[in-house]
């Protein structure tokens, strides 16, 4: 097996369409008042240049949530990164770190790529590459494979409201 | 990769998500009239329809779970485990794709294939808990009780 199949079985790949302009759709990745809108619904500081920080904050709910069920404290920062490449409104690649855990934050950073591109009047493609290679955990948990456990169902589950969230003015919980 | 292992001290992360009833202030919500749905129904270049069609063929319903098993694989790994034609294995991608079940991409000369789960996602969040998950899990539950019982 070459090294370009296996760093493939590691990457996640997620597409929706949205009617939305591609603009509109990366607003609501990268402006806070609308990443908190949808998905976990954290707040997100981008600087969208090369080599500029991101960083993806921890909601009220969760530092709850995690507190009532007797677990850690949950860090301020739950997710951070690097700008590699930022082309408003068309591409977004970043490292991506998860820092919820002990065992996320040592797999250290991943590879995130987020396209779009508009495919007809008002309707674009949002595709996301998640590269997950040496990420087995965060995979599972991206990937939606603990959600029977309350960690929400990861990607699918994020894009899937962000869709509903821009067609409808309303996300799927609220 | 097997993506259903999920070691049990990962329970830490419950309740995680987002509880509901929390309310969305801002941008008021767009008219479904009739004009808006047609709209939609039109532009959108995946549909509800599209997706349950290709869903609705074993062997397209194969293709998904081997991609789920392991990602990214390419044509010749995907057709190996068929015994059909490479053209019929290219047809029921091809459905596939158009789906948005199925993203390529390229890799050096290779064309991969990955499972999208959106499109599945969304149906869920459309149908199943529409029509009350709860009560569903708890018949499928039954069932299996009923049949574990059998057996």
């Amino acid at each position: 097996m070459t090294t370009g199949t296996e760093t493939a079985v590691t990457t996640q790949v997620y597409r929706v369409y949205i009617k939305a302009t591609p603009q509109a759709i990366w607003d609501a990745i990268t402006q806070p008042e609308w990443t908190e809108r949808y998905g976990y619904g954290g707040r997100v500081e981008y600087d969208l240049r090369p080599g500029g920080a991101y960083r993806a904050f921890a909601t009220d709910e969760m530092k709850k949530a995690r507190a009532e069920m007797g677990g850690g404290p949950v860090p301020d920062v739950i997710v951070d990164g690097e700008v590699l490449e930022s082309d408003p409104p068309r591409k977004l690649v970043q490292t991506w770190r998860m820092l919820m855990d002990p065992q996320s934050e040592a797999e250290g950073f991943t590879r995130l790529t987020y396209e779009i591109s508009e495919t007809g009047p008002g309707v674009s493609k949002l595709t996301v590459v998640h590269e997950l290679e040496g990420a087995p955990r965060l995979a599972l948990f991206v990937g939606g494979e603990m959600e029977s456990m309350g960690a929400g169902g990861g990607w699918s589950e994020v894009f899937s409201d962000l869709k509903t969230l821009l067609e409808t003015g309303h996300g799927m919980r609220g | 990769m097997h993506r259903r292992i999920v070691p049990a001290q990962d329970l830490i992360w419950s309740n995680l998500r987002r509880p509901p009833g929390r309310t969305d202030l801002g941008r008021p919500p767009v008219s479904s009239g009739l004009t808006c749905d047609l709209v939609v129904t039109y532009l959108a270049p995946v549909t509800d329809d599209r997706v349950f069609k290709a869903l609705a063929d074993p062997t397209r319903r194969f293709l998904l779970d081997r991609l789920f098993e392991r990602d990214g694989r390419t044509l010749s790994e995907l057709e190996s485990e068929l015994d059909m034609t490479r053209f019929g294995v290219m047809k029921h991608l091809r459905v596939l794709e158009d789906a948005s079940l199925v993203v390529t991409r390229r890799s050096g000369r290779e064309k991969l294939h990955f499972l999208n789960p959106v499109p599945i996602r969304l149906i869920h969040d459309r149908w199943i808990d529409k029509y009350r998950e709860r009560q569903v899990s708890a018949l499928a539950d039954l069932k299996t009780e009923l049949e574990e019982e059998m057996a």
